[in-house]
């Protein structure tokens, strides 16, 4: 049932290539031979859209740093809002006390164990983007930190310099061509994108621990998950707070933040190589002209 | 902006004789010498944030180290967005002194929490005209971030910095602008404002 909206917006994006002549994403050697098969079935995606009645190029892909596609900003106002409620309610005083109570190295174990229930995830993903280096590391990681690491408490494998490598389906869509799509607020999630959420749909079910735990032991990763974002909202609480708080458009501060950052942890940010997002020169639009 | 074929129509329309103009005062930076400057850089904001002074001098210190270190005009009317072009000169100067204020606040804040950690250069790369040059920062007990600091081979300096693929320059204009536009478009209610929060 995941595979729904993914599918349609697989669709939707190859339409948005075909009609809009969207650049496609540069990825060297890892391209994608679903987007080729997509294009071999344009009239499918195409058909699919008109019957669907969507018009327009809402999907496009903006590289650039601070540029962005966010034609359903209204709503995403008010499900920013929502959130920030939910945010200075929920999660901010909950991981204050988690961060309050337990003491570093604990948080610090639950991270690690998080990460490491992660590992098979990322290496599904590392081979569905063709990144063979990349998911014999995360496995050689994943058999280090179970052995040595004391089931994924402890983190070894960093200290032997098998560091800490992340990949989602998101990433997944991005290496196999598919856009970004529309800027999107998720309630209680925040920021994402078409493509991201889409992804992160699809991470609920490409784990393999979650088809290989029984309870209650397939509780443990997502209790330590949850743990993992209270710490995050604890640690970095000050940086959070004050893009909250003293932004004087939190909406659209989230909004420059969450992207560039994303485009840069899929190498196409401003200091990356995405075709016109490179450097950006302040001193050509203020003298240049 | 970065557009080549746009840069090409415009070189041609302004003619040889204004571009020589215009790129007369290149310093032809050179990669070692930027590396150099980070480093100065990284090593005065280091020794200012363990200095052990209170928070009120940390920021005045701050702004020095802004001044010396980062091309804070072009920062600030890049900030400002269109409303630069038709401000008039003295509006401008006041607003951007009222800008260095606000931003060494609000980043000397972020630095506060950075006591005890490191920046460590890890190489440069020549892009056109600036020289970016890659480190990485490892506040105390936390993971290490890639920052890099974009050099201007025009004016010598910083003029943006990124942090994890997050650049000073968009972050602040997104700012910037929201707050004019909050102000009803006013430069100079802008600048009351961004004094009041300096």
């Amino acid at each position: 049932m995941a595979f729904v909206p993914v599918l349609y917006y697989v669709f939707q994006s190859a339409k948005n290539r075909l009609r809009c002549n969207v650049k496609p994403i540069q990825d060297g050697d890892v391209r994608p031979s679903i987007a080729r098969k997509l294009k071999f079935t344009s009239w499918l995606p195409v058909s699919a859209l008109v019957l669907l009645g969507v018009a327009g190029c809402t999907t496009g892909n903006p590289a650039g740093p601070g540029e962005f596609n966010d034609p359903y900003e209204q709503t995403n106002r008010r499900i920013h809002n929502f959130n920030k409620a939910v945010d200075r309610s929920l999660y901010r005083p909950v991981s204050n006390t988690y961060g309050t109570v337990l003491p570093q190295p604990v948080r610090r174990g639950v991270d690690n164990f998080s990460e490491f229930t992660d590992l098979p995830r990322r290496i599904v993903n590392d081979l569905l983007q063709g990144k063979v280096e990349d998911a014999l590391h995360n496995g050689f990681r994943f058999a280090t930190n179970a052995t040595f690491g004391l089931l994924g408490i402890l983190d070894p494998a960093t200290d032997l310099g098998i560091e800490s490598r992340d990949a989602d389906f998101g990433e997944t869509l991005h290496v196999w061509g598919v856009g970004e799509g529309a800027y999107l607020a998720v309630p209680f999630f925040g920021p994402s994108t078409q493509r991201d959420l889409a992804g992160d749909i699809v991470d609920l079910v490409t784990n393999p621990l979650a088809y290989v735990l029984t309870p209650p032991e397939s509780y443990y990763p997502p209790s330590s998950t949850v743990g993992e974002y209270a710490g995050y909202r604890y640690t970095y609480r000050e940086t959070l707070n004050d893009v909250l708080d003293n932004s004087a458009d939190s909406y659209a501060t989230s909004r420059v933040v969450y992207l560039d950052a994303r485009r840069f942890e899929l190498g196409m940010s401003s200091s990356g190589d995405a075709e016109d997002g490179g450097v950006l020169d302040p001193y050509e639009e203020l003298y240049g002209e | 902006m970065n557009d080549l074929s746009r840069r090409a129509v415009l070189a041609g329309l302004t003619g040889s004789a204004a571009l020589a103009a215009f790129s007369a005062p290149a310093l032809a930076l050179t990669e070692d010498q930027a590396v150099a400057f980070v480093r100065d850089m990284a090593a005065d904001i280091e020794k200012t944030i363990n200095s052990g002074r209170s928070e009120a001098q940390m920021y005045q210190a701050f702004e020095k180290l802004m001044n010396k270190y980062a091309d804070m005009d072009v920062i600030a009317r890049f900030a400002l967005g269109p409303a630069a072009r038709s401000a008039s000169s003295s509006e401008l100067s006041s607003y951007s002194a009222a800008f260095r204020g606000y931003l060494s606040k609000k980043y000397g804040a972020r630095f506060r929490e950075f006591i005890g950690g490191d920046i460590e250069v890890r190489g440069a790369r020549t892009d056109k005209r600036a020289v970016i040059v890659s480190a990485r920062a490892k506040p105390k007990g936390q993971a290490a971030v890639a920052v890099d600091f974009h050099v201007s081979d025009r004016s010598g300096k910083v003029f943006n910095v990124i942090l994890e693929g997050v650049n000073l320059l968009t972050t602040e204009r997104t700012e910037i602008t929201s707050l004019l536009d909050q102000q009803g478009g006013s430069l100079s209610k802008l600048t009351a404002e961004l004094n009041r929060r300096g």
